[in-house]
């Protein structure tokens, strides 16, 4: 089991009152399996991704990521499961813009002090990366650039791969193309995949779906 | 994982370099300003110690001349032989050098200096020690053994080859061993033309030149402030633009210790880069004004400065320290706001939101609390520190009202216009304020401490010039040897009915404090010429009465004693004072008696100098030359004495006006780095205006004009302040640091043109930002408009 949710609740604190947002929720995601977790904006679909990804603590319940107990973990331990088992795609690329494509494919891995030249290679060629090696983030189209965060996120080889919204600020042949790449790569190195999205088309091509409404699974 | 941290973390300034030119940049001149001035202090206070050393001054009691400067060899054989154990010494200038010439023999202090002369096997009789920089001037007129703890400027040998070599067989001072015979003849009987001096009554240079010194750090201090506004602004301005990839290094597994800890070793040692290049600044800095501090200390004080910088480890040390500590302090809040930034913060840039309106309110507060505590401060604690402590308050105050003050005149301007274009216009000055704040306080500061450095200077010369005026009455100064001459010059004016101003002077001790001791011949030209701080009425008429005295101001304040005080003149004679006088260059305190006092009290002394009014100044002066023998250069015309006290006193100042410059410099700087720091961010905010119709060429020229008005508007705060400042320097500093009280005159005419340098100076360092919006291509305008940014 890669990742496993028990009973997660979370709330967020406004100035006058407490909004629970996550309200008990429990799922599993077994290595190679891709899950599609859909909802309304404001379900807690990007929060439930953020407690997965150990970026967030949950209020209650429990979270394991390959075996290991995120709600026992300190802030340094959560950082260094992120370094070595997860592997994060938002929708905003979140690349380094002062890195070129190269570093930035690599720094993931090279946090763990795991970098697989071969491996990169590989995947820079599947995502017909090649030509841009060189260039500054700046100078990429976005469909680009978020073929780097893809292209950094398997490089890292992670047990889980968690993406937000991947292809949300895409065309949809260029969408088309960056899901059916990641999805290609992830079969191949056995990762745990969770999209999060609004897209039935994306979720339909996960092996699962789940669907969040105010807090809870239904 | 560090490596790979540390080289994302670099890689900004790689992909930055006017972001990582600013930061250093702002460094190297805070540190630059600071330790060429810190630089400077420690020569002077090396050479004053050199000179104590050499000198002997202050370590032992004296004989000197109850007047002139020379003691007669045989007097101080008459001395030893009744059981003074005195040693003499010769002190006199050849060309540019100081010669002291001491009696190895009996000498306490031997030479002074490092030189071991019983090890030394090239010391001789025939030999002068000096530093490497006098030994030069020594080159061909005696052998020379270098020793650099020497004094500059002075030689130091045995007394019989300085004799010599000054062409003289009379000694300057004898100098009283510690441990006298219990029972030895008084002095008046062996030598009754010395009197004792007292090794506590000597002027003590460093102690004098302290005030000085103090002015000069705070002028470094002030431009080290300037540069770190630009250090903070820059600090500030990496960390908005790398809010992003903090978050994605978080995001990616960095524990944020280790993030909080690389950051901090990143700027630092940039910061000590920045330092290290601010320090070889200050070096040259430092070695190009040091001339001017030596003509100033020399002119001010008569005290010597080496005209060669060492490294001291004592100032680079100093820069280096207050370069990592101001960096740090500014570096302290970034960090804060990093350990509390949660892992998923927004990543839009807020640079331009910083500067919220709480913000502007807290600095507002702030600087109302510091504009108030220099009420008190003013009222009720004295001393150069309160003064100096003002100062800090006055200006940092109004630099923290400035950012509100320009946010609420731009509301107002922005109200006030119709045309769109210009309504746009003050909305985005003002958006601009947060980003541009920190440039425009500094340029604030130095505008204010031009504006208050130049008031002081020119009222200093204002009254200068009126002082000369008064006590340069007289048409010709003439300088006598001997009484007989004195007596024959003085026959030979009244036989010509020419008034003349004989000038009985000596050297003694009241109320403490080393004085010189003036008699004079009270008339009419005193009566019309001499302008008092205070004074009873008839104040000279009391003073030709023989029942009071003038004094000056310096031994006024420094003793407390003012008009209608007793001054103990002598134990049997304590005189009213009837007036204080201003007596502007001049560190020593003066007492001024009638010349029948005077002489009852020393009738010894003859008047060494005169005073002569006459209209026929050249006719009379040769007619001195050929009837009396008086040589031409003992006389000395009004003129040529107010042309050297006039240049000495624009000497006095020139190191002033460069720091002024320089700062001036510094805070222009400040808003070229923000500017073109900021220059990147703009463009989403031009782009819609572009879109709108506005070419690029009149946005760059917005840009421009937008500088300048602010600078303007700067200027128009910095005036107020600037005057403050001044009162500050001439009422609290000035008394603490030269012993006088200046009155405070106004020069708009200075002002504007400061305002105009003020302008020019962000004309100039808006001009590259302004060319680079100009040339912006379009592509990188549109993009703002497909989200590719």
């Amino acid at each position: 089991m890669v990742l496993r949710l028990e009973a997660v609740q979370k709330s967020f604190h406004d100035s006058e009152r407490v909004v629970p947002v996550l309200k008990g929720v429990s799922f599993d995601l077994e290595a190679g399996q891709t899950l599609a977790l859909r909802g309304e904006s404001g379900s807690g679909k990007s929060t439930l991704l953020h407690i997965a990804g150990a970026l967030e603590a949950a209020d209650a319940g429990r979270v394991w990521v390959s075996g290991h107990d995120l709600t026992q973990m300190d802030d340094g331990g959560r950082a260094a499961l992120r370094r070595s088992d997860i592997a994060l795609i938002f929708q905003q690329f979140n690349l380094i813009p002062s890195l070129t494509v190269a570093a930035n494919i690599a720094f993931q891995s090279a946090l763990s002090g795991r970098v697989d030249q071969a491996h990169i290679k590989q995947i820079v060629t599947a995502l017909g990366l090649d030509d841009q090696m060189e260039k500054y983030p700046e100078a990429l189209s976005g469909g680009q650039q978020q073929r780097v965060a893809i292209a950094r996120a398997i490089a890292a080889k992670p047990k889980l791969m968690l993406a937000d919204e991947p292809t949300g600020n895409l065309d949809e042949d260029t969408a088309d193309n960056v899901l059916e790449q990641m999805l290609k790569l992830v079969a191949q190195t056995g990762t745990a995949l969770m999209v999060v999205t609004h897209s039935p088309i994306i979720a339909a091509r996960m092996d699962r779906q789940l669907h969040l409404r105010s807090g809870l699974l239904v | 994982m560090i490596k790979s941290c540390l080289r994302a973390l670099l890689s900004h300034w790689r992909r930055n370099p006017v972001q990582l030119f600013a930061y250093l940049a702002g460094l190297a001149l805070a540190t630059a300003l600071w330790s060429g001035v810190q630089a400077i202090n420690s020569e002077a206070r090396a050479s004053y110690d050199a000179a104590a050393t050499t000198l002997g001054e202050g370590q032992n009691n004296l004989l000197i001349p109850k007047q002139g400067d020379r003691i007669p060899q045989d007097v101080y054989i008459s001395l030893r032989r009744s059981g003074w154990l005195v040693s003499p010494v010769i002190d006199g200038r050849l060309g540019d050098v100081r010669l002291v010439g001491v009696d190895l023999v009996t000498s306490a202090t031997g030479l002074g200096g490092d030189t071991d002369i019983n090890q030394s096997t090239n010391f001789t009789g025939e030999t002068l020690l000096a530093n490497p920089e006098t030994a030069q001037n020594l080159a061909g007129i005696a052998e020379v053994i270098v020793d650099a703890s020497i004094a500059p400027g002075v030689a130091v040998g045995d007394i019989g080859l300085v004799q010599r070599l000054l062409e003289r067989d009379d000694l300057t001072r004898l100098i009283l061993l510690a441990d006298q015979p219990i029972a030895q003849p008084s002095l008046g009987t062996i030598a009754p033309d010395l009197r004792m001096q007292r090794a506590q009554q000597t002027t003590d240079i460093a102690q004098l030149t302290n005030s000085f010194h103090l002015n000069l750090t705070a002028f470094g201090l002030l431009s080290f402030a300037v540069g770190l506004f630009i250090v903070h602004s820059t600090i500030g301005l990496a960390f908005e633009q790398r809010r992003g990839m903090i978050r994605t290094l978080r995001a990616l597994g960095v524990p944020l210790r280790t993030l909080v800890v690389l950051i901090t070793v990143e700027m630092m040692i940039l910061a000590a880069i920045g330092a290290g290049f601010g320090i070889v600044l200050g070096y040259l800095i430092a070695a190009f004004l040091l001339p001017d501090v030596a003509a100033t200390v020399r002119g001010l004080y008569g005290a010597q400065i080496s005209g060669t910088l060492e490294l001291r480890a004592s100032w680079w040390v100093s820069g280096l320290l207050l370069a990592l500590v101001g960096t740090a302090v500014a570096l302290s809040s970034r960090i804060w706001q990093i350990s509390q930034m949660p892992l998923l913060a927004s990543v839009r840039p807020r640079a331009w939101v910083i500067a919220t309106a709480s913000r502007f309110r807290l600095q507002t507060i702030g600087s109302i609390i510091l504009l108030t505590a220099t009420v008190p401060m003013t009222l009720f604690w004295d001393g150069l520190l309160a003064g100096f402590a003002v100062l800090g308050c006055l200006l940092i105050g109004a630099a923290l009202a400035l950012p509100a003050l320009a946010a609420d005149v731009l509301t107002v301007l922005q109200k006030n216009t119709v045309a769109p274009v210009w309504s746009w216009f003050w909305a985005d000055t003002r958006q601009q304020l947060p980003g541009l704040s920190l440039a425009l306080m500094a340029l604030l500061l130095a505008v204010s401490a031009n504006i208050g450095v130049s008031t002081m200077v020119s009222s200093f010369r204002l009254t200068f010039v009126s002082f000369l005026d008064q006590r340069l009455a007289p048409e010709l100064f003439i300088q006598v040897d001997t009484a007989d001459q004195s007596a024959a010059l003085e026959t030979y004016l009244k036989s010509r009915n020419i008034e003349a101003l004989p000038l009985l002077r000596t050297q003694t001790t009241i109320a403490e404090q080393p004085v010189a001791l003036y008699g004079v011949r009270v008339g009419q030209t005193y009566r019309d010429s001499w302008v008092f701080l205070d004074e009873t009425p008839n104040a000279w008429e009391q003073v030709a009465g023989n029942g009071a005295v003038v004094v000056n101001e310096q031994l006024a304040r420094r003793a407390d004693l003012w008009v209608g005080d007793l001054v103990q003149i002598t134990p049997d004679l304590a005189l009213p004072i009837s007036a204080v006088v201003g007596d502007y260059g001049n560190p020593k305190g003066q007492v001024i008696l009638s010349e029948t006092v005077f002489q009852n009290l020393h009738p010894d002394l003859y008047p060494s100098q005169f005073g002569v009014r006459t209209q026929q100044a050249v006719q009379l002066r040769s007619d001195i030359v050929d009837t009396l023998g008086i040589e031409d250069n003992a006389i000395i015309d009004q003129s040529a004495v107010k042309a050297l006290s006039l240049a000495i006193f624009e000497r006095t100042f020139v190191v002033t006006s460069a720091l002024n410059i320089l700062t001036l410099g510094v805070a222009s700087f400040a808003i070229l780095m923000s500017l073109l720091t900021l220059a990147d961010l703009r463009v989403p905010q031009l782009a819609p205006v572009w879109a709108l119709g506005m070419t690029r060429r009149r946005l760059g020229w917005l840009e421009l004009l937008r500088a300048v008005l602010l600078a303007g508007l700067v200027f128009v705060c910095a005036i107020p302040m600037g005057l403050g400042l001044a009162w500050v320097l001439l009422t609290i500093i000035n008394v603490e640091a030269f012993g006088w009280k200046l009155p405070m005159y106004l020069f708009p005419l200075e002002y504007i043109q400061l305002g105009g340098y003020a302008m020019i100076a962000a004309f100039l360092a808006a001009m590259w930002p302004a060319l680079r919006l100009m040339r912006t291509p379009p592509s990188t305008l549109l993009r703002v408009f497909a989200s590719e940014r």
